[in-house]
């Protein structure tokens, strides 16, 4: 595979054709923040913390770093007033989710993100999908999921599936960025529900 | 039906269909498409039928259900030929009349036909009414000619010889140069350039190409694609059938939504029909080219218009768009080189081919060629389809075609795009329309809705209607689309119940501006269009609705009441009687009084309240004068003095 050379923050930077614009600046010892992403799955480009500027073909344009791929003497710009603006309002919006995630708060205080500027949501999950990305793509159970869409979506677990796989495996927990006990909480409920039929008192 | 198997034959049926059809032939022509059944069609086929029969012209009449030639207002249109005298609104009852007077007397049923609202003039045809002259109707022109359920009609018309043509005299890739040398764009919303989409497609490698119609149609309001899918599906499938000759696939699919039943069912039987006749299946008109084409019915997100969420949906798998590079042309259905476009863009490509680039460039302005199909609704008086030229202005398609807004209300802005797009104020009207052109005024061409809106829509209402739609519409994928948008909503809800604060206005602003730049696909990143268009234009409203809580169109029920002027009121009962809400007090001779906390804000009264008296009276960011006293409601009536203490009053 042949390598491609591109400029990251005013560096110049090699990297192999097919990688993202994500691993060619961390190869390069340039940080991008992320939430969505993880290095054993597959590129998500849910989150989209990862916007960075790139001049490509005359244009510039803002796209995802973690799922753009590197080409020949594109220009990239990992910081700029646009981007930390963007970077503020998303941090914003999710810290409404989880204002005491430790990943979110390290963001905030970077790019001057108030907590409090969106009303408090009921949910710590910022549907990242780490959690069910893992279980489908690395522990190939697909025993949590998520449903609905917009501003109803949510992960959940199947119960007929979690209810065999996830006592001895519990990976997801320390994967999510906001509250592992949140993974637990969601699959407990998954579980009590099943279990109820039995009526045993299930302690968490 | 025997199959076709090679041009000489096509054409051979084309003249066997031609001798037996005699142009001088009594034809009656209803449109079948969905906006006319509603209005009645089925039953005026029914009865023409009946009528035809009774009269004993059942030898002489062809009597024929057709797609949809545009002027739903109106409907349901009725074409009687060979004169091609055109009626409007036509009921069953009107039926006996027209077989009587048109077909058996060769008379004209004034009655029925369309009178020009400014001359007073009537219109015989088609072509005399300014809704349709104003018009270039290249592709649904031929609606009105066409029962979409059979072939022969399409045939008669020259239809697939545009696809023998391609198929025999040009190779793919001059199939190819031609659409490039059009300029056509695509006609779904991202008006990307069509010839250069087939390029990528064509000059992938691999063995196996998709081609896929995206007939998702998801705006509301808007129903273009529907009109051809219902009224010409074969058009589509030719163009089809030629995009798959010219990019190298020999699989298909038609990806329509489920709320299209009868678009599913002309377009499932056009297929059968083409495949009957040899333009589908293995070797094409004994050309050598084998291609299929399968329908898949859409399940109803909005979402899955999205090239990239259709394809996963067409492989069975949650709509939600991936990120692009890389494009459908390098890996898209099942991971092969794909090529989808919207279906008018597909229906072009017949009349491309036909009638070659030069004729299709000689439509529409420098960058934007051809003509479009809008549907235009809303406060409009002509609601229907329109096919323009692009590069025609605003104000020609809402005054010259659409007549304007009824009700001899003032126009306030019409919004193009779809759900995502922008909405247009008054001193933009007399910009061409263009992919460009609206892009510039902040609003987008997305696939041809066109909603017109007057002096009663308020616009951050119709911001928050809009981004109601979007947040339940989006997939939820990426934070930017799925919480901003639920945000922005949230606001503009706020604003128009009264609860907007000063700072939503940038706030709206800069989640809107992380919304458009950061959200994955094109649904997140048109979002924020209504809002952004509304600040820039009407932001004088968002700054009334926050600042005075007062909504300047008395369209915002919380920040209205309505109040009856005591000194006006004539006692007339109907209010009253009228109130959905139980909330008037009166009753003879005694004055009304609007109980606050029982209206629910309906404006019925003020709506009946009859002109002479003018009682009930509408306000916003005002208080509500108190209650006139139990004791003083009776009205003393003498007549004459009654009405001289109204004058004063007023």
């Amino acid at each position: 595979m042949s390598e491609v050379s591109l400029q990251i923050d005013g560096k110049a930077v090699t990297a192999a054709e097919g990688t993202t614009v994500l691993a060619a600046a961390q190869g390069a010892g340039i940080s991008i923040p992320t939430v969505c992403h993880h290095e054993k799955l597959e590129p998500f480009g849910g989150c989209r913390l990862c916007t960075v500027e790139v001049d490509a073909g005359g244009r510039t344009n803002l796209v995802a770093a973690c799922v753009y791929p590197v080409q020949q003497d594109i220009v990239v710009r990992t910081r700029s007033k646009q981007i930390d603006g963007i970077r503020k309002v998303l941090t914003e919006q999710l810290l409404a989710y989880a204002p005491e995630s430790e990943v979110l708060q390290k963001l905030a205080q970077e790019y001057q993100a108030k907590k409090d500027r969106f009303a408090r949501e009921a949910s710590f999950c910022i549907l990242c999908g780490l959690c069910v990305r893992y279980c489908a793509e690395v522990k190939k159970k697909d025993a949590v999921g998520f449903i609905d869409r917009g501003p109803s979506r949510e992960i959940s677990f199947i119960p007929e599936i979690a209810a065999k796989e996830c006592w001895d495996c519990k990976e997801c927990f320390p994967l999510c960025p906001t509250s592992a006990l949140q993974a637990a909480f969601v699959l407990m409920r998954s579980l009590t529900s099943l279990a109820s039929s039995n009526s045993e008192e299930v302690r968490i | 039906m025997p199959r076709i198997n090679s041009p000489a034959e096509l054409e051979r049926l084309r003249q066997e269909i031609l001798s037996k059809r005699d142009p001088d032939r009594a034809r009656v022509a209803v449109c079948a498409g969905a906006g006319c059944l509603a209005t009645g069609a089925e039953k005026v086929i029914a009865a023409f039928n009946a009528e035809i029969e009774k009269q004993g012209l059942s030898a002489e009449v062809t009597t024929k259900g057709t797609g949809c030639p545009g002027f739903c207002e109106r409907g349901p249109v009725v074409v009687v030929g060979p004169e091609e005298i055109c009626y409007l609104q036509v009921t069953p009852k009107d039926v006996p009349e027209i077989v009587t007077k048109t077909l058996k007397e060769k008379k004209v049923v004034e009655r029925l036909l369309y009178v020009d609202p400014a001359k007073k003039e009537k219109a015989v045809h088609e072509s005399d009414i300014p809704f349709y002259r104003n018009q270039e109707r290249n592709i649904i022109g031929n609606n009105i000619k066409i029962d979409p359920k059979c072939i022969d009609d399409y045939l008669a018309l020259g239809g697939y010889s545009a696809l023998a043509k391609a198929l025999f005299g040009m190779a793919p890739e001059q199939v190819v140069d031609e659409v490039k040398k059009s300029k056509l764009r695509g006609r779904g919303g991202g008006g990307f350039p069509t010839g250069v989409k087939w390029e990528a497609a064509r000059s992938t490698p691999g063995e196996t190409k998709y081609v896929i119609v995206n007939a998702d149609e998801g705006d509301p309001g808007a129903f273009m694609d529907r009109a051809v899918l219902e009224g010409n599906p074969h058009s589509i499938l030719e163009g089809l059938i030629i995009g798959a000759y010219a990019i190298g696939a020999h699989e298909g699919y038609v990806y329509v939504r489920q709320e299209y039943p009868l678009a599913l069912e002309n377009v499932s039987l056009a297929i059968r029909h083409a495949r009957e006749h040899g333009f589908l299946g293995k070797n094409i008109l004994g050309s050598g080219f084998d291609f299929t084409v399968k329908v898949h019915r859409g399940a109803g997100a909005f979402v899955c218009g999205e090239e990239t969420a259709l394809i996963l949906s067409l492989e069975g798998k949650p709509g939600e768009p991936k990120p692009r590079p890389p494009y459908p042309a390098a890996k898209g259905l099942w991971g092969r080189p794909t090529n989808i476009n919207n279906v008018e863009t597909w229906a072009n490509v017949p009349l491309i081919i036909n009638k070659g680039a030069d004729w299709f460039t000689g439509f529409g302005t420098e960058k934007s060629k051809g003509t479009k199909i809008f549907s235009l609704v809303g406060k409009i008086k002509n609601t229907g389809l329109v096919e323009v030229p692009m590069g025609v202005t605003l104000r020609d398609i809402v005054y010259k075609i659409g007549d304007g807004i009824p009700g001899g209300k003032k126009f306030k802005a019409v919004q193009t795009g779809g759900p995502a797009g922008g909405c247009i104020p008054e001193e933009h009207l007399d910009i061409a329309v263009d992919f460009d052109e609206l892009t510039k005024v902040g609003a987008i061409m997305g696939s041809g809705g066109m909603i017109v809106m007057d002096e009663d829509t308020c616009m951050v209402d119709v911001a928050r209607y809009f981004l109601n739609f979007l947040a339940q519409e989006s997939c939820g994928k990426c934070s930017p689309c799925r919480e901003g948008i639920k945000q922005m909503h949230r606001i503009l809800t706020d604003i128009t119940e009264g609860r907007g604060k000063e700072g939503d206005i940038e706030l709206l602003e800069e989640i809107a501006l992380s919304t458009r730049s950061a959200s994955l696909c094109g649904l997140g990143k048109s979002a924020p269009n209504p809002v952004l268009s509304t600040i820039r234009y009407f932001r004088h409203e968002y700054e009334a609705h926050i600042n005075e809580k007062r909504c300047p169109s008395y369209a915002c029920k919380e920040l209205v009441s309505y109040y009856i002027d005591p000194e006006a009121c004539g006692a007339c009962l109907l209010c009253m009687k009228r109130c959905t809400s139980d909330a008037i007090a009166g009753g003879r001779n005694l004055i009304h009084v609007v109980d606050q906390v029982k209206c629910n804000r309906c404006g019925t009264c003020f709506d009946v309240c009859p002109a002479k008296f003018g009682a009930v009276i509408r306000l916003s960011g005002e208080p509500v004068p108190g209650a006139i006293p139990e004791e003083l409601r009776v009205v003393v009536r003498k007549k004459a003095a009654k009405q001289e203490t109204a004058k004063e009053a007023r």
